[in-house]
């Protein structure tokens, strides 16, 4: 038996991202695509790097604090009023 | 040439604008953009929308509406605020730097051009501040200094034992240890606070481009031309970053889950 495609996992893995970001050029993503479609490994990886996608996405969470909203409203007041006395 | 890092309020050069688009929210609710791949650089309807969108707030700030600034503030403090955690040494200086940049966005409104979009030049004002604060506190040398991105070294996304020999009669350079998957990882494992503790320690073990990167593109969901725009980077550079600190990511969440 031979392998999947004439493209290793090895070097599959190192365009995962021009993948992702859908810059492979059409042949390339061709024989990434062949080579996933018989390979669980990669396409465990790939699944992978789309959780760790995901995940990193869930850090945006964070809103900003009462506190320094209200301080950032004073300050905004503070230029309004330094501009119009200019 | 890194020139225009350089100064706070300094605007992009002309032509810029087309590719710095989209005033969408750095808190990316729809996502990483990822998941939304969208073309790089090219211009759109959603690209003018959004200047549209800037040239409406700009004109409103500087006419002193006070709802207009706190929306500003309620869309990209937390944005800037990791931005600056990444720089410096605690949340408290974090805070100020961030304060501090608000302070220069309104005293630089006037001469705020608009040849960027406004998310790319606060973000650049806010970038400066915490650099210079991080050298100040002695933790960074000066970025002028750094050595610049070497897209030849050989830096593999995983470790090349994981893989048979290139010279295996059967399955040359195929995985030898193969991933496991994560479908079997519970949900409440996924998201615990323990694995979201692990992906910042992991970002912040990255070189500061790297982690820069990887935070506007996959954190606040920026698009890939947005983010070239930003930290004056070519495509192909920013591309090499980012799976450069996706990489390393994956392989620090493997780690994790692999453990038990």
């Amino acid at each position: 038996m031979n392998a999947p495609s004439d493209l290793t996992c090895q070097e599959l893995v190192e365009l995962v991202t021009d993948y992702l970001e859908q810059t492979l050029a059409p042949a390339e993503r061709a024989r990434f695509e062949e080579h996933l479609a018989g390979c669980p490994g990669c396409q465990i990886y790939l699944g992978q790097m789309r959780q760790t996608l995901k995940l990193l996405g869930t850090l945006s969470e964070d809103s900003i604090e009462p506190a320094a909203r209200d301080q950032l409203l004073r300050t905004f007041q503070h230029w309004k009023r330094d501009a119009e006395a200019e | 040439m890194r020139d225009n890092r350089s100064s706070d309020a300094q605007d992009t050069q002309p032509g810029q604008q087309s590719a710095a688009h989209a005033l969408r929210p750095l808190t990316a609710a729809q996502g990483p953009a990822a998941t939304v791949p969208s073309p790089d650089g090219e211009p759109s309807a959603a690209g003018d929308d959004a200047a549209l969108a800037d040239t409406r707030l700009l004109a409103a700030l500087r006419a002193g509406d006070e709802a207009a600034f706190l929306q500003l503030v309620d869309r990209y403090h937390a944005s800037l605020l990791r931005l600056a955690l990444m720089h410096v040494s605690n949340r408290q200086v974090a805070e100020e730097v961030v304060q501090e940049t608000w302070l220069a966005v309104l005293l630089g409104l006037k001469q705020f051009e608009g040849r960027s979009a406004l998310k790319t030049w606060i973000v650049r004002i806010l970038l400066n501040k915490a650099k210079t604060r991080a050298q100040r506190e002695g933790r960074s040398v000066p970025f002028s200094s750094l050595p610049a991105l070497d897209v030849e070294a050989d830096e593999p996304s995983v470790e090349p034992e994981r893989f048979h020999s290139p010279d295996h009669p059967q399955w040359p350079s195929h995985w030898a240890a193969p991933p496991h998957t994560w479908e079997s990882v519970p949900e409440q494992r996924l998201l615990a606070r323990e694995t979201r503790r692990r992906l910042r320690e992991a970002i912040a073990a990255l070189p500061a481009q790297q982690q820069e990167v990887i935070l506007l593109r996959d954190i606040e969901g920026w698009t890939a031309a947005e983010v070239c725009n930003t930290l004056a980077l070519s495509e192909t550079n920013q591309r090499v970053l980012l799976h450069r600190a996706r990489s390393k990511v994956r392989r620090a969440l493997e780690r994790y889950f692999d453990e038990e």
